[in-house]
């Protein structure tokens, strides 16, 4: 099953242009919850998160002026963590071939 | 629709993440079954997918945007149990790296997007399927509509913890209407997205997409009847 991997490839390969590149050009707007919380003026109960300082926080990497590279690089380094964290879990929870067959 | 922290108050907060993690532990048992050589890469594909496609906010109305969920996608590519731990592990990642969602408010956005969103996504999804002809547009058809679903329905997931546990007194009705409104529209946007990210899968590997899999699973086994 050659195209698996070929799946898989392109898949990964798309997943890194959205989020290395695709991603600068996202929409800036509030999401739903955070324009209702405005709206209806809860907005103010919010706490700033206790990440807020960290390195990766709001998808720019600290001290990368650049917009498009900050962004670019928060979205590469997501995507590479999920991979890597996602697929060993799977990897850890599937069934064993050998048990399979 | 990543819950900051001080929304909800504490009690309510570590109520629902016990419930999150009671749903993430019997996912956890539950993907095993659909969890091989095959189909594990995919699933860790699929979290890496709905990752990347999060970081696009498209806008919906009026200085208001949206991105994808993911959950009925997840659900509908590799099942449930194991969409509902994709869904989490992207969660996380998002609150501890990125400050995205408050890590407080952890429990109360897995519950939401990882059970409500996928949960009810498959829900829609096997409805769908089971009304529309037995082909393979119609995949695509019943992933539009469970994506159009399941973020209104996730998004009343919030109202449900702002009615227990909320901080501020604005009426919940009003946070109601505004939530599911608002949220319409943002599961078009997810509709459109899951039923683009499953056709494409359809078209090269359809024997990979759980909720077609199954499907023809159950055929073939009432053939061999």
């Amino acid at each position: 099953m050659k195209n698996d991997k070929k799946l898989l490839i392109v898949g990964f390969a798309v997943s890194l242009f959205i989020a290395g590149f695709a991603s600068y050009y996202a929409s800036s707007s509030p999401d739903g919850l955070e324009k209702v919380a405005e709206d209806i003026g809860f907005i103010e109960t919010a706490k700033e998160n206790t990440n807020a300082d960290t390195t990766l926080a709001d998808y720019g990497v600290k001290g990368v002026e650049n917009e498009r590279l900050s962004t670019g690089t928060a979205g590469v380094i997501g995507v590479l963590a999920t991979a890597g964290v996602s697929t060993g879990l799977f990897l850890v929870l599937r069934r064993r071939s050998g048990v399979e067959k | 629709m990543h819950i900051p922290d001080g929304f909800i108050d504490i009690p309510t907060s570590v109520a629902f993440a016990g419930i999150a993690a009671a749903g993430v532990a019997v996912s956890l048992k539950g993907a095993r079954a659909s969890l091989d050589e095959k189909t594990a890469p995919l699933a860790g594909l699929t979290a890496t997918f709905i990752f990347a496609v999060q970081m696009i906010n498209f806008p919906v109305a009026a200085g208001t945007s949206g991105h994808l969920l993911g959950g009925a996608l997840a659900a509908i590519l590799v099942g449930p149990w194991v969409a509902t731990l994709a869904l989490t592990v992207v969660l996380i990642l998002q609150a501890l790296l990125f400050a995205d969602g408050g890590l407080s408010a952890l429990g109360l956005s897995v519950f939401n997007m990882s059970l409500i969103g996928v949960w009810v996504g498959y829900g829609a999804f096997l409805l769908v399927k089971r009304i529309l002809p037995k082909n393979k547009s119609s995949i695509s058809v019943a992933a539009f509509i469970a994506g159009l679903i399941s973020v209104p329905v996730a998004a009343a997931g919030f109202v449900l913890q702002y009615a227990i546990g909320g901080t501020a007194t604005f009426s919940v009705s009003a946070v109601l209407a505004a939530m599911v409104g608002t949220h319409i529209l943002i599961g078009i946007g997810e509709g459109l997205i899951s039923a683009l990210a499953v056709g494409a899968v359809m078209a090269s590997r359809s024997d990979l997409v759980y909720g077609y899999r199954g499907e023809k699973v159950t055929l073939e086994m009432r053939k061999s009847l």
